[in-house]
């Protein structure tokens, strides 16, 4: 299970992640690695096997919707980079 | 005087009589901190004037109590000071998860734990050291550098919760909260001999525990001993409903387990965790232990837990998956580190890249990868079906038995720098802590003895919410053998 550069890469830009050259090779070997090791879940009889969606005894956690108080604008702003008028600002989206 | 090495609950005692205060209680672990921080490099940052305060006003309420009488009413915790794993929130302290991107993070609120020890009057000293994101084993991958193992100053305290490992075994705190996704408490707990609860999946909530993996973080207490883990563990658990995960039933009060009768007990040893892969000397230990076990009463069997080395990739395929997708938050638009860009792409991708280190990377991608188009059958799916099995593996095993014994690890600690160089190897020794994350059960590390010089950790794991009976195992065999009592010599 050999990973190439090009799918290191693809993932890298899935996740929004800028990469070294030499982060991007150690990477693929690491990660090649790691998934070769993975195959041995491929030994295990999975027929008839329901995946895991939680641990808990628990079904949906439902609670009424009800107005509660949150947190005042500048508690919520005071740890953003760039703020203007009670807003976080971000570069532009669309460029011209 | 040496209030520094007390454990909370003799502090406790002595808070109460009135022999001595919460603020030289404090004043003490603030000195000790000064005088071999240096050399241990347990805390992020530090708390003295908050800690101080508080402590203060642990003072007056005892003070006020004890003109009433009514001092053994007040809450255990009551001016002992704590300190906390940097990835849990502290309202006004910095909680930089030992990351870059969070470098100058300040949280509006506290995590639920922290606000239940806070309303103890627990005194919060600090905040401690961990692998970034808490992805690690031993501290190395701290974006501020690594913290030492008080036993051999050249090793590493374990990981991610090591900070706080380091912080017990040298006496710099009296009490410390972790998280534990995959053995984070359990192993540096082994490493640094003392004692450490990973709770069942539930029981404490995990609101302001800045996420990882969702559906394995737990918190848990990091103690001296186990009473006092007991102490903390009924102060952080129980139902909050700003944890959806959080289980809404009774909290069983583990401090009445804490008497030294186990007879008739069923102890459950996995041959799985004493074979390949684990070190000899390692298991000597561990088998003694459970003979230990045995001969105050305890019924030893033999038993077989085969998906054990299965629970490395089962593991490292949903907690990457699960990390890629919490950690997409990092935007570096409404907190932490924020890079230079022109467009707004270039400025997620160069704040990421830039911000988080290189195993969370290694994990976001790993992830990523698992989830994404074409994968995600192969690798996440089949991941959480072979979860099922390792659940009824252990379900079927708790038919028979009512705690099961091995080691946390199946190495000491080791030379600070070797994961580093070997980050897939790595991986293995995680071993021993990932299926009871996997399968949401509890589990324990409790002091077992050394080799080489250094402490290995006896684990215990239970069935789901019987915590009870994994403090009763653990206390009778604490105070038969007083392992964690040895401090290393700094």
């Amino acid at each position: 299970m050999a990973l190439t550069r090009e799918e290191v890469q693809h993932v890298a830009w899935l996740a929004r992640l800028q990469l070294t050259d030499e982060e991007i090779e150690a990477f693929r070997e690491q990660l090649s690695a790691i998934l070769e090791y993975a195959q041995m879940l491929e030994e295990v009889d999975l027929s008839a096997v329901p995946p895991t969606a939680t641990v808990l005894p628990m079904r949906n956690v439902m609670r009424e919707d009800e107005v509660r108080p949150s947190l005042p604008q500048d508690v919520v702003l005071a740890n953003a980079p760039d703020t203007e008028d009670g807003y976080f600002r971000v570069r532009a989206v669309l460029s011209d | 005087m040496t209030l520094h090495r007390l454990t909370a609950h003799e502090a406790r005692d002595l808070l109460r009589k009135g022999e001595i205060t919460s603020t030289e209680l404090t004043e003490a672990v603030l000195r000790r901190i000064e005088e071999v921080e240096d050399k241990v490099k347990a805390f992020l940052t530090l708390t003295p004037e908050v800690a101080l305060t508080h402590a203060a006003e642990a003072d007056r309420r005892l003070e006020e109590a004890r003109k009433s009488g009514t001092q053994d009413t007040l809450p255990d915790l009551l001016g002992i000071p704590l300190a906390v794993k940097d990835v849990i929130s502290t309202a006004g302290i910095r909680t930089t998860c030992a990351s870059r991107i969070l470098h100058n993070y300040i949280p509006p609120y506290d995590a639920t734990a922290v606000a239940r020890l806070r309303a103890q009057g627990a005194v919060i000293i600090g905040k401690t050291n961990t692998d970034e994101f808490a992805m690690g084993w031993s501290t190395e991958n701290s974006a501020f550098g690594p913290s030492h193992n008080p036993w051999d100053l050249s090793r590493v305290p374990g990981g991610s919760s090591g900070g706080n490992a380091a912080a017990l075994a040298a006496d710099e705190t009296i009490i410390a909260i972790g998280s534990d996704t995959g053995g984070s408490v359990r192993q540096p707990a082994s490493f640094c001999n003392h004692v450490a609860l990973r709770p069942t999946y539930g029981r404490v909530s995990r609101y302001g525990l800045v996420a990882f993996a969702s559906s394995l973080d737990q918190i848990g207490p990091m103690t001296k001993d186990v009473t006092d883990c007991a102490l903390v563990y009924m102060a952080i658990a129980g139902h909050d409903p700003n944890d959806s995960t959080s289980v809404n039933r009774p909290v069983e009060d583990v401090t009445h387990h804490l008497v030294p009768e186990i007879k008739g007990i069923r102890v459950g040893v996995p041959q799985e965790y004493f074979g390949e892969g684990i070190e000899p000397d390692v298991a000597d230990v561990v088998l003694k232990a459970v003979r230990q076990l045995e001969e105050m009463g305890a019924i030893v069997e033999e038993i077989s837990l085969p998906l054990t080395r299965h629970s490395i990739p089962v593991y490292y395929l949903i907690a990457t998956a699960e990390a890629s997708a919490n950690l997409a938050r990092y935007d570096g638009i409404r907190y932490g580190y924020s890079a230079e860009a022109e467009t707004l792409w270039e400025y997620f991708m160069r704040t990421r890249g830039e911000g988080f280190g290189p195993e969370v990377k290694r994990r976001i991608i790993l992830g990523t990868y698992a989830l994404s188009a074409g994968y995600y059958d192969a690798y996440y799916l089949r991941a959480q079906k072979v979860r099922t099995l390792i659940r009824r593996e252990f379900d079927q095993a708790f038919e028979k038995v009512d705690v099961i014994a091995g080691p946390v690890t199946p190495v000491v600690a080791w030379p600070i720098g070797w994961a580093m160089e070997n980050p897939v190897q790595a991986y293995l020794t995680d071993l021993l802590t990932l299926s009871q994350a996997i399968a949401g059960l509890p589990a324990m590390s409790v002091p077992a003895g050394f080799t080489q010089g250094l402490p290995v950790g006896l684990q215990l794991v239970g069935r789901a919410f019987d915590e009870a009976t994994l403090f009763r195992v653990a206390y009778a065999y604490e105070q038969t053998t007083r392992w964690g009592e040895q401090r290393p010599a700094l």
